[in-house]
């Protein structure tokens, strides 16, 4: 089906949740107005992303008030979007919800937390453990946390599960400043590119803005279509609010035209994979 | 040049104002205050902070010594009067000669540290003066060469260019419209008459922003580095000063007692609840 899609490209304060809360409350109401079926939110949005030690006082229960919030929320739009969840064993993971119709229809736990560089994720949280797809009013949609995108495997396995539309919720450091655009602008639109046109599925990216720390978020949230051409883009650096109207007869087209997704043969990939995996294991 | 020192400034010149104007306004303050040297480095970051928050909100503020060169205060006013910031002079002769009336003795090192050190004061007090931020401007290559006076020059609250090489302030420079008189003239730090960096240094800073770019930024290891065409010893000087001038990089040292040390183990960002 068609669809509108609203991505939020906010400034959330790092570890304040409640001010964060109004700002994610008013953009849902702006996405309300401009009729939109969906509306997506960068990774972390509800507390901001260089978090440290403030992870434990900024995670939420699914049963919080904050989350119940927003789920009532979706009773009028779709909703995705990023937040620290705190389960009744005290894992702390780097979650994102897909809300809809009042419930929660799909909860992704983000299983690559980059520890390199800039980045220290795997100290302070746990890791998810699976890709899955769900049906949704708007199709069947695959669910990635910002670093799950660099894993070809994430995506692989979420158009093979039936998604047709991969959201990727993000906070994306922006560094590189030599070429043309940012250096990380750059690697992300190809990314987006090539795996929408590798696995004919329309891509949603939603990436956030501001500094933390002096180190900034790019934003150029984006829509990609199936094949792999960028529809519309936010601006880089401030924020935006980027609306796409996603449309079913490109993603027909494109599976039609190029039909490499039916084609993928799960057999030989399982069967050679189950031999590395042997082999690895030796 | 190489291609990664070579920058594009408009996006540069974007990030960096940016930068100002958000780290600024999120602790609920509007203005800046810099010390204005004459030199390029703090007149890039007049030019960057009176963009980002509008001239009238940034305070230069020119710092001399009765051996400075005279050419440094009209290169400050030119610069302030470039980019519209408001220009202050505030002579640093009579505090820094009233304390060596006691060490008479003192070597060039000694009175430069303090001169440093006079002007850091007088930019933390204007800071409560005037409620503003005070903009460090030190560059990566003095960073990381350790060329510069901690708690003197080092000291700032936020610094839009510590990441970027000399070779690209000069780049930067140009893009933004500071004066060709500043970005030509021989880097000084100005502790004495006719100083120049890089006969002090010596090297020069198109020399060392190369192979620093190569070492820091790219990670090339030394055999890498000599393949590439630079030399030995050139190599191994340049990672003694990095090394030896860390301890400026860091916070003091702190005895661990507890389960919750500052900066080790009690971790929180500096934009914490920003």
């Amino acid at each position: 089906m068609d669809f509108t899609v609203v991505l939020a490209q906010i400034k959330p304060k790092l570890g304040c949740v409640a001010d964060n809360m109004v700002l994610v409350e008013e953009q849902i109401k702006k996405a309300l107005s401009a009729k939109a079926d969906l509306v997506l939110f960068p990774e972390l949005a509800l507390t901001g992303y260089f978090l440290k030690d403030l992870v434990p006082e900024v995670a939420l229960r699914l049963d919080s008030p904050e989350i119940q919030r927003l789920v009532k929320l979706s009773g009028d739009i779709s909703i995705a979007i990023g937040f620290v969840e705190v389960t009744d064993d005290y894992r702390f993971f780097n979650s994102a919800l897909f809300l809809e119709e009042g419930a929660i229809r799909h909860l992704h736990r983000k299983v690559y937390l980059p520890t390199y560089g800039l980045f220290d994720e795997q100290r302070y949280l746990a890791r998810g453990q699976h890709f899955r797809a769900f049906d949704t009013k708007l199709g069947r949609i695959g669910l990635l946390i910002c670093e799950d995108m660099w894993h070809l495997s994430a995506s692989y396995i979420l158009a093979m599960d039936g998604a047709t539309t991969l959201i990727c919720l993000s906070s994306s450091p922006g560094r590189g400043v030599g070429g043309e655009s940012l250096d990380s602008a750059t690697a992300w639109q190809q990314l987006t590119s090539t795996t929408a046109m590798f696995l004919n599925c329309r891509v949603l990216y939603c990436n956030r803005v501001g500094f933390e720390d002096g180190i900034n978020f790019w934003g150029g949230s984006e829509f990609v279509s199936p094949s792999g051409e960028s529809i519309v883009r936010g601006n880089i650096f401030v924020e935006d609010l980027v609306t796409a109207t996603v449309d079913e007869g490109s993603l027909r087209r494109e599976r039609i035209f190029s039909p490499m997704l039916r084609d993928e043969n799960l057999f030989v990939t399982m069967q050679e994979l189950r031999r590395i995996e042997r082999e690895r294991g030796r | 040049m190489m291609s990664g020192l070579s920058a594009n400034t408009v996006l540069l010149r974007q990030l960096l104002v940016n930068f100002v104007r958000d780290e600024v306004h999120k602790v609920g303050i509007n203005k800046t205050v810099l010390g204005l040297s004459g030199g390029i480095d703090s007149a890039l970051v007049a030019f960057i902070a009176a963009e980002a928050l509008g001239p009238e909100n940034v305070h230069a503020i020119c710092m001399p010594y009765k051996s400075s060169n005279p050419d440094s205060e009209i290169h400050a006013r030119l610069v302030a009067a470039a980019c519209g910031v408001n220009f202050e002079v505030i002579p640093i002769t009579p505090m820094v000669d009233a304390y060596f009336e006691i060490f008479p003795d003192a070597d060039n090192m000694r009175r430069g540290n303090k001169m440093a050190r006079e002007r850091m004061t007088i930019l933390f007090d204007h800071s409560a003066l005037l409620r503003a931020l005070v903009l460090g401007t030190s560059n990566k290559t003095e960073l990381l060469l350790g060329y510069g006076t901690l708690y003197g020059d080092m000291a700032s609250a936020i610094n839009p260019i510590g990441d970027l090489y000399k070779s690209q302030v000069w780049q930067l420079s140009e893009q933004m419209g500071v004066p060709s008189e500043i970005i030509q003239k021989q880097p000084s730090a100005d502790l004495w008459a006719g100083q120049t960096d890089e006969e002090e240094l010596g090297f020069s800073y198109r020399q060392v922003d190369e192979l620093l770019y190569r070492m820091v930024d790219q990670r090339m290891n030394r055999k890498e580095l000599i393949e590439s065409g630079l030399a030995g010893d050139f190599i191994d000087s340049i990672y003694y000063k990095i090394q030896n001038s860390h301890f400026k990089r860091r916070l003091p040292v702190i005895a661990k007692v507890s389960n919750r040390t500052i900066d080790r183990d009690f971790r929180y960002a500096r934009d914490w609840g920003k």
